[in-house]
């Protein structure tokens, strides 16, 4: 009994409540007429669209630059990428490849300087990194109308110039990883490539926590005193964290467009930290302890209950609750685990 | 004194513990009216708790109350809190200011006891709309401030006075209280010039002839015979002796303060007749440190080969500051030669990497990461600085973490420095304190240093675990032959283990003896007193 009380209290309460009440949609969907393989193939479609995102939490949170809530940041050096490789006219899988390509030196340049930020600011590093985002975000907002782009996909029909807010990927990287490998039993359609694109990048992540370079860059995160009693150059292994995590945010939404299908732009990236923080806090990471399981159970859970609650809400109650439910979960979740943290630390 | 007086503070048997273990044992003492007490005693003699006690503070309360009795005019007093035993007509003046900086001097001493005009407004709002009558203020300052006997302008701001002159505006404070009777002092003397702390010490006396008692916490030994009447010696929370003031000297004092039972007693250490090579291994010259509370001024240090030298003193004198300077944790200037080789300061990594090896007094914050595991503690420096325990991959691209010899190399060390702990991989801040202690030098042991720092080893950790330490320690300089230098405030337990001991007074060296000499000898290098003045 005590043992079973010790493993439940590791899984930690809000997961296993998370977890309940996903496990609890499964079951009662069935009744509410909706197809369980569908929803398993919308579930695992989105955690393939939206992992990497959260992957990219996990640098910044082993060199104690907490929640990396500047995803945007990332997001918009992706977004160029994007909107590069479209501009250049390639069609097909090339597309992709050269997207990412175009977007790994504005991670690298961008990341940079947001490491340098935030290594200005030690202490309040998620406050700043919240106001970089946004403040980036409406930045990018005027360079888009600015920036002279001129492919014919992208720009706005009537004037010709300024990009449009969404641009599609149909063919582009439409669906690039999605269809590809596909298994299909009945209903149920899983995307090999998808999950496959992201346990590549989790397995580079994994194994650079392993090598030297990564163990300084957890023990910065743990413990910087130390570190620097040791040694390490704490500012550079912080930096290096930052641009790792702007990095995987580039790739993270050009995974996410190929899913979606739309290149968002202006206000697109504005939120889009919120899931991909509350994703690797429902894992059980906490603001400075992260590992890819975390990563993998969290999204696996924040999307199952995004996709889940309003397809069954809305058959049961004929009302849209899922927005809410939406914000509830991810809101709450940050707040708790920013609560947790001066509780831990003491 | 007449004999008819009753004694104003009388303390008998006081006692104390925290958590079990006694810090004041059976304290006696009584003060009378007009008489200066002067408190002597190393750091954690049990000065302050007993100060605490007198004043009631919370600490005391939260932690068991204590045994004996306080008495005022004879009468038994248990101070609830603070206010009770300022309403006793007990004040104190602690190291630290507290002042407002943007008032001034008057409007600080008077702070929330200020006369008061009745207003209009006062008749609707009570008393909280009354203002303040200034010019009594003005007159009831400059009252405290002249039955102090000091130059002091009411009008200046707290902000722009020098340092004694805060000190003064706070003992005035205390003193304009009418009720006051008993004033303590807490090393006031400690950040004023000499000519200011001969100003207080004037003033100390003037308030004494006027029948205000005080008692008189201090490190200067020289200031308890000028003012005191009788001096109280602490040691290990028992009063050693009191003595009259007039019929002592500071050799006697300082003795008292660190010798153990006797003064011939000498060292436990085996003697095993070692030869120590003159080969100079680290020389510093001119080094300063800039570390708050424990600033280094102008330290000329060098170490032989193959020695334990012993950094003593007492705290805040710039012991610590020494080796955290050196190793580039605190900003520091000077010059520090290694065999030969200057090592750059402030600059962590070149320190490492020249084979130096540091085990910090901060356990906690600097000597451990406490939420990994105790092989990533111990590997940790020796893996980033010297590359071991890596195994190379794509010809040295990948340095890749080798779990096994780390595993190795922590259990070799829970082993040989008797690690109490559930496995190699528990996390450091679940081990007591003696055994995190043996952590920071099993990390340091890993990086194989020629010159090993150590500093306060023994810090909040129980005997029976000092004892293995400092054994550890020994045994580590005897078969590897590692020179190392340890600061400790326990000038005992310096001379138990080290060769020679130099003693740090106002951020510079005042003397280094062989450990072999009477306790009595380093307590006068403590106390400001190079030798030849002491004679």
């Amino acid at each position: 009994m005590d043992r079973a009380m010790e493993i439940l209290k590791g899984f930690g309460l809000p997961r296993l409540i998370i977890t309940l009440f996903l496990v609890a949609l499964f079951i009662i969907a069935p009744f509410a007429g909706i197809s369980v393989t569908a929803s398993i193939t919308d579930v695992l479609g989105r955690f393939g669209q939206n992992a990497i995102m959260v992957l990219a939490m996990v640098p910044m949170i082993h060199s104690g630059c907490g929640l990396n809530f500047g995803l945007p940041l990332g997001i918009i050096s992706g977004l160029l990428g994007a909107t590069l490789a479209i501009e250049t006219g390639i069609h097909g899988p090339v597309s992709f490849i050269l997207a990412i390509l175009y977007s790994t030196p504005f991670a690298i340049i961008l990341g940079w300087g947001y490491g340098k930020l935030l290594n200005r600011v030690k202490g309040g590093e998620m406050m700043i990194a919240t106001y970089v985002g946004f403040s980036s975000v409406a930045f990018m907002s005027i360079m888009w109308l600015i920036l002279p782009y001129s492919s014919p996909t992208m720009v706005w029909g009537y004037t010709g110039q300024g990009l449009r807010t969404t641009i599609s990927t149909e063919g582009f990287y439409y669906h690039i990883l999605r269809d590809t490998l596909s298994i299909n039993i009945g209903h149920l359609s899983i995307s090999l490539a998808e999950i496959l694109f992201f346990a590549f990048f989790a397995f580079i992540i994994w194994a650079f926590l392993h090598t030297k370079t990564g163990t300084a860059m957890t023990a910065v995160g743990s413990n910087p005193v130390f570190a620097r009693a040791s040694g390490i150059n704490i500012d550079r292994q912080r930096t290096l964290s930052v641009i790792m995590s702007t990095w995987l945010g580039a790739l993270g939404i050009l995974c996410y467009q190929q899913g979606y299908g739309f290149v968002q732009l202006y206000q697109g990236p504005m939120y889009m930290a919120m899931p991909a923080v509350s994703a690797i806090l429902i894992g059980g990471a906490s603001v400075n302890k992260a590992n890819i399981t975390n990563v993998i159970i969290g999204t696996i859970l924040y999307q199952g209950i995004v996709s889940m609650t309003p397809s069954v809400m809305n058959s049961l109650i004929h009302t849209d609750m899922s927005e809410v439910l939406r914000i509830i979960v991810s809101n709450g979740m940050i707040l708790y685990a920013l609560t947790r943290k001066t509780g831990a630390s003491r | 004194m007449s004999e008819m007086s009753k004694s104003l503070l009388e303390m008998q048997n006081v006692s104390k513990e925290y958590n079990g273990n006694p810090v004041l044992k059976d304290v006696n003492f009584s003060l009378n009216a007009g008489e200066v007490l002067g408190l002597v005693g190393e750091n954690g003699a049990g000065k302050s708790t007993l100060m605490n006690i007198l004043f009631g503070m919370d600490v005391i309360h939260q932690t068991g109350g204590y045994g004996g009795k306080v008495l005022i005019d004879g009468q038994e007093v248990k101070f609830a809190s603070p206010l009770d035993a300022l309403k006793a007509g007990i004040g104190m003046v602690h190291q630290e200011f507290s002042l407002l900086p943007g008032f001034t001097a008057a409007e600080n001493i008077l702070l929330n006891r200020e006369p008061e005009n009745k207003s209009v407004l006062s008749l609707v709002f009570g008393d909280r709309a009354n203002t303040i009558d200034r010019k009594d203020l003005q007159k009831q300052a400059i009252a405290a401030i002249t039955k102090l006997g000091v130059q002091l302008d009411p009008d200046m701001l707290v902000s722009e006075m020098p340092v004694g002159h805060k000190q003064f505006t706070e003992i005035s404070r205390e003193i304009s209280k009418s009720a006051i009777r008993l004033l303590v002092l807490d090393e006031p003397t400690a950040v004023l010039t000499e000519k200011e702390a001969e100003m207080l010490l004037k003033a100390i006396r003037n308030l004494a002839d006027q029948g205000i008692s005080v008692i008189f916490i201090t490190h200067r030994l020289q200031e308890i015979l000028d003012v005191c009447n009788k001096v109280v010696v602490m040691r290990d929370g028992r009063i050693i002796k009191e003595l009259e003031a007039a019929d002592t000297s500071i050799a006697e004092m300082a003795k008292l303060m660190v010798g153990r039972e006797v003064s011939t007693d000498k060292p436990k250490q085996d003697h095993d007749e070692r030869k120590i090579s003159d080969k100079i291994v680290l020389s510093v010259n001119n080094l300063w440190v800039d570390m708050p509370g424990e600033t280094v001024r102008d330290v000329n240090l060098e170490v032989r080969d193959g020695e334990i030298l012993g950094i003593g003193g007492l705290a805040g004198q710039g012991k610590l500051g020494i080796p955290n300077g050196i190793m580039g944790l605190f900003p520091a200037g000077g010059k520090v030669t290694l065999n030969g080789s200057e090592i750059p300061l402030n600059n962590p990594r070149a320190c490492l990497d020249s084979s130096l090896a540091f085990v910090s007094e901060d356990r906690r914050g600097v000597g451990l990461l406490l939420d990994e595991s105790l092989e990533w503690n111990i590997a940790f420096p020796a893996m980033q600085i010297q590359n071991k325990f890596l195994k190379n991959y794509l010809g040295g691209l990948i340095k890749w973490r080798d779990q096994a010899a780390i595993k190795e190399v922590t259990e070799k060390y829970i082993s040989q420095l008797q690690i109490k702990c559930t496995s190699s991989t528990q996390k450091a801040k679940e081990l007591s304190g003696g055994n995190q202690q043996k952590i920071c030098l099993a990390k340091a042991f890993a990086l194989e240093p020629k010159l090993l720092f150590v500093s306060e080893p023994t810090r909040g950790i129980d005997i029976g675990a000092k004892a293995l330490v400092l054994q550890a320690l020994r045994e580590y300089n005897r078969k590897n032959g590692v020179t190392i230098v340890m600061i400790s405030s326990e000038l005992e337990e310096l001379r138990q283990i080290c060769d020679r001991i130099a003693i740090i007074t106002d951020g510079a060296v005042s003397g280094i003896l062989p450990a072999d000499r009477p306790s009595e000898d380093f307590g006068m290098l403590m106390v400001g007193k190079t030798k030849k003045e002491a004679m």
